[in-house]
């Protein structure tokens, strides 16, 4: 007999099998969205910097201001990563002579930048304006989180496509007055449904979610 | 009781008093698998197989590094361009998925409907289905440029929280083939466990008996099996059936829900439909004369098998050719403008050979038909066939090219020539589609062994194809051989 060439078993593994091709698809299907995920690649990313520079002391213990080393947030597409001289302004008096600021005197000392690790990269076919978002309200939290309790800073949002639509179908949930955008500790004084969509109105946000908003 | 007859030779017979074998020479049970399966079992197929093998293999080849070359250098290798943004790739996508529609006709509607004659076929034709929609689902594949973002056609859980149009007809033709595709492929296996069991029993190598017996499924044949099989025949043909016209008529919709003059039609739908079948049928004469001739099927798909697909194609014939008369006569009696031009455009504009040929080849062809010489003389209905799918094939281009290249604005206006890659890619195809057939003949059972075994003349106890006796009537309501019948209940009271 021709089924000769199969063992007994066999039969009774058949269901086995129905089973095992009903759930390998699914289980293909969740592994590929939830592990090929931005929020499971990219969140968390923290990367060695060249200098361990803490965010915790600089923007939460001392209260510098955001823009006091970001300079052109306000006014350009990119939040510029601050030069050199920057640092210097008072590492020139303050631990002048620690070892941990060596790598930023030899900077000062030759004129070479210090090299910056780029922890929130966007794809090259993404466009984002941090003007546009930062003079209409939206806070440097919203995407960044909070950078001044961060020793070493790492990637909070996913930064996906459907993260940023998230917030361009409903900005109401993320505005705030522009005043406060880079205070990270800002709390709203009145529910945050209301104000967003009052802010909303005021300032005229009306968010494009053309593909060419983003993909020019 | 009855007596078995030998059938006469000719079984076209139309003749109400007997109704005519289905099969020739004295089939039995064992004459049946022994035709069939030693099909697939032979070492060496005929010469004329490797030869077309060559052939088509060859083509296949030509259709890959085309493909390659395409997707390396851009779209740009095709010819069309705006305005015909859409050329051999949509004709193409067009013809090769109206060829698969004989198939699922043959497969469901004709099951439904009992028409018995289908068994001989539908094997051959299923199969044709599966390999057309292959060839067809190449072309829209390779169309969109980026091939690597492919899936972004369907509908998925994606990080970009973007979903396609669900509005675009596009959108639906990824479903309507998709089920197609789908429902064909489980209709044609689920229809092939009981023979590929036989190919299993009879199969001398181990490889062979391992390779059939995995796709058998452990099939025995016992009563609670068929039972169940035909069960979900049954409720696969009726899932079948609405696609036989929902397909095409999606198909159709990429063309008319565009306010293109010339595409944007209500007739569309029902005209694409009837060419599909047309189309379909045509391509499976085409492949059955010499299959049947090569593979000595002779007996078990007649004459009677050919002609009946021959009056098919007859009759979508004349739709197709009713179709493309409406279409003038809307375009007059609608007092569109650019509709009247579109089609004047059309018959005597720069693509005037095109529509020729195809009136030539689909309306006027298929009237040969009406000769029943014509219908039963294998030579002749290979040609008119022939005829038939060139005809169809420039019924989709003359439909895509000649609206896309004159439409409402004139400066615009231009005349589409395909390209090299375009061609080999045309001739590919049917590389591909004749490789895969092949090996389908090399390696499986062409002909439904089972379901022609079920209509053997000695399996139907009235004896369908001899002189019928006067109806006497036994006073206890059976019949003469002891088998209680429904309509003979009543003539006993």
């Amino acid at each position: 007999m021709g089924g000769s060439v199969f063992p007994q078993w066999i039969d009774r593994a058949r269901p086995l099998f129905g089973v095992v091709l009903a759930i390998v698809p699914v289980y293909l299907i969740v592994m590929a969205y939830y592990g090929g995920s931005p929020q499971t690649t990219d969140v968390g990313y923290m990367p060695d910097q060249p200098v361990p520079f803490s965010h915790a002391l600089h923007a939460g213990e001392l209260g510098i201001d955001c823009r006091y080393c970001h300079t052109t947030v306000e006014k350009a597409s990119f939040a510029a990563v601050p030069p050199t001289s920057v640092c210097m302004n008072c590492h020139e008096r303050i631990a002048a002579d620690t070892a941990l600021l060596l790598p930023v005197r030899e900077s000062w000392a030759s004129g070479e930048p210090i090299p910056w690790v780029k922890v929130h990269d966007l794809p090259d076919f993404a466009y984002f304006d941090h003007s546009a978002h930062v003079s209409r309200g939206v806070g440097c939290l919203e995407c960044h989180g909070r950078i001044d309790k961060m020793d070493q800073v790492r990637q909070v949002a996913s930064l996906s496509m459907s993260w940023c639509l998230e917030c361009h179908r409903n900005p109401e949930k993320h505005l705030r007055p522009v005043e406060f955008v880079t205070d990270l500790d800002w709390k709203p004084s009145e529910d945050q449904a209301i104000l967003g969509k009052r802010l909303r109105q005021e300032n005229n946000i009306n968010p494009s979610t053309d593909c060419s908003t983003c993909h020019r | 009781m009855s007596t078995i007859t030998l059938p006469a030779e000719d079984n076209t017979t139309d003749d109400p008093r007997r109704r005519a074998p289905l099969t020739m020479g004295g089939q039995t049970l064992t004459s049946i698998t022994e035709t069939v399966a030693r099909i697939a079992e032979r070492p060496r197929p005929p010469r004329a197989w490797y030869v077309a093998f060559a052939v088509s293999s060859t083509l296949t080849a030509a259709l890959i590094l085309a493909a390659i070359y395409l997707i390396a250098v851009g779209v740009g290798v095709w010819g069309n361009n705006v305005p015909v943004a859409w050329a051999f790739d949509i004709v193409n996508f067009v013809f090769w998925v109206g060829i698969g529609h004989a198939g699922t006709l043959i497969s469901a509607i004709l099951f439904l409907f009992r028409q018995r004659w289908r068994t001989s076929v539908n094997r051959f034709a299923e199969a044709m289905t599966i390999f057309a929609v292959i060839c067809a689902g190449i072309f829209p594949a390779i169309h969109i440029g980026r091939v690597w973002f492919v899936y972004w056609l369907a509908p998925y859980v994606n990080q970009m929280a973007v979903w396609p149009n669900f509005r675009s007809p596009l959108l639906w033709d990824v479903f309507a083939v998709g089920t197609y595709a789908t429902v064909s492929l489980l209709f044609w296996y689920l229809g092939m466990i009981p023979d590929l069991a036989t190919l299993r029993d009879r199969a001398t190598s181990r490889v062979r008996r391992i390779a059939y017996g995995i796709f058998a499924l452990g099939w025995r044949g016992s009563g609670r099996q068929w039972h169940r099989y035909e069960r979900a025949y049954m409720l696969l043909a009726g899932l079948a059936t609405p696609l036989v016209l929902s397909v095409h008529s999606v198909v159709s919709f990429d063309f008319a829900v565009s306010v293109v003059p010339g595409w944007h039609t209500t007739i569309f739908p029902p005209y694409f439909v009837a060419g599909a079948i047309f189309s379909g049928f045509a391509m499976v004469v085409t492949l059955m004369v010499p299959a049947r001739a090569f593979f000595g099927l002779k007996d078990l798909v007649t004459l009677r098998h050919l002609e009946n697909m021959n009056k098919v194609i007859l009759a979508t014939g004349c739709m197709v050719g009713y179709a493309y008369s409406i279409e003038f006569f809307i375009a007059w009696y609608g007092g569109n403008p650019y509709e009247q031009f579109a089609f004047i455009n059309r018959a005597f504009g720069p693509y005037t050979w095109a529509y020729w040929i195809m009136v030539t080849c689909n309306v006027v062809a298929p009237q040969a038909f009406w000769f029943k010489k014509v219908r039963t003389t294998p030579w002749m209905m290979v040609i008119v066939c022939i005829l038939v799918n060139i005809g169809m094939w420039f019924e989709r281009f003359v439909i895509v090219v000649t609206s896309l290249s004159r439409d409402y604005l004139p400066s615009a206006w231009e005349y589409y020539r395909p390209t090299a890659v375009d061609i080999t890619m045309l001739l590919g195809s049917f590389g591909l589609f004749f490789t895969l057939f092949l090996l389908f003949c090399r390696y499986l059972p062409m002909v439904a062994m089972a379901e022609v075994k079920a209509v053997l003349p000695h399996h139907h106890a009235a004896g369908d194809w001899q002189t019928p006796a006067p109806a006497e009537p036994h006073a206890n309501g059976e019949s003469h051989q002891g088998i209680r019948y429904p309509d003979q209940v009543s003539e006993g009271h």
